[in-house]
């Protein structure tokens, strides 16, 4: 037994542990760190199979992002094991007698299914490049070269639903902060002055007449009503922030008096991640 | 259960000496992280929701 061999034989049993823990495991902290070492060890065991390219990238893009993820999702939620294994004996017999049947067939296959496979094709150490010299062979660039020329609109259709995917999940959790006092730039930009500010002509000495006048015009009696008069103003010089006409909508949800009930909560959940770790 | 797929892929990729197992590889890997990651979300969002993650209880759209 040579030392590919008896390395294969230790990340596969490694995996095997790891991933009989990961389903038993009674705290999920625990399994999702149990499903990180099951990853790994097929990493490594994708290694010894010369497919170095995609043992990198499963390192990189699951063990990197995705099980980072799990874990903040994990530690995030509350979960109570106790109530997910409540039917689990119950449910044991149908569980065990599919499992059965699977490990059943593929024995079947695997014992009867590989004669007529014909020997494999050792990959040459060395292949010809484009000028017609012998060059090393690389799984990446073999890769590579078959993703950007036959694979293309594959690769295409790939990029598209990571992106979508990226989309979705901004957007299902996206929770706008109603207690942030920060203002938004694009909003602040388009202020024009005609709208913060109106020039009204105010009487140096003022007749009550006048202030008759004024109340017998309808359309200057709308406006009154529409503005928070300051003391010395005349009453309409200042408009309410409300009924400024910008060209876009106001959001309300921006307002600096929000309630502070996100804090409360956020601070609740931090409680629930402490007991969980504990 | 794809990371098992995935390693059959692999393994009959090395053993019969073609690339096009690894390739196929590579878009579950894609698939599986855009969904693994959209599943979380809506996760977050039930939790967020109703407080719980239980199948029993996600029982809103029943009538």
């Amino acid at each position: 037994m040579d030392a590919k061999t008896a390395f294969f034989y230790l990340f596969a049993v490694v995996l095997l542990v790891a991933s009989f823990r990961v389903v038993t495991a009674r705290n999920p902290v625990h399994a999702v760190l149990n499903l990180i070492l099951a990853f790994s060890q097929a990493a490594a065991i994708w290694l010894l199979l010369k497919a170095e390219f995609l043992a990198i990238a499963l390192v990189l893009v699951y063990l990197g992002a995705v099980m980072v993820l799990f874990l903040f999702v994990v530690m995030m939620l509350d979960i109570r094991i106790d109530a997910l294994r409540q039917g689990f004996w119950r449910h044991f017999p149908l569980a065990a007698f599919i499992g059965v049947l699977i490990v059943f067939e593929m024995g079947m296959v695997l014992m009867g299914g590989f004669s007529s496979i014909e020997e494999p094709k050792a990959i040459p150490a060395m292949v010809l490049n484009a000028a017609g010299q012998p060059e090393p062979y690389s799984n990446t660039k073999e890769l590579g070269r078959l993703l950007y020329t036959e694979y293309l609109y594959p690769v295409e259709i790939a990029a598209t639903i990571l992106l979508v995917a990226m989309i979705a999940a901004i957007a299902l959790t996206l929770r706008r902060r109603k207690d942030s006092k920060a203002i938004n730039p694009s909003e602040q930009i388009r202020v024009r002055a005609q709208d913060r500010v109106r020039l009204v002509k105010v009487a140096a000495t003022r007749a009550p007449q006048v202030q008759e006048e004024d109340a017998g015009n309808a359309a200057a009696q709308e406006t009154k009503a529409h503005t928070r008069a300051f003391p010395d103003t005349g009453g309409d010089a200042v408009r309410h922030r409300c009924h400024r006409h910008l060209s876009e909508p106001q959001e309300p949800d921006r307002s600096a008096h929000g309630h502070r009930a996100d804090a409360a909560g956020r601070e609740h959940e931090l409680r629930r991640l402490l007991a969980l770790s504990g | 259960m794809l990371l098992a797929v995935n390693m059959n892929f692999v393994a009959f990729s090395h053993y019969l000496g073609d690339m096009h197992g690894q390739v196929f590889v590579f878009f579950i890997l894609t698939v599986a992280a855009a969904e693994s990651a959209i599943g979380l979300a809506i996760l977050v969002l039930l939790f967020r929701n109703k407080a719980s993650i239980n199948a029993e209880d996600l029982n809103t759209l029943k009538g």
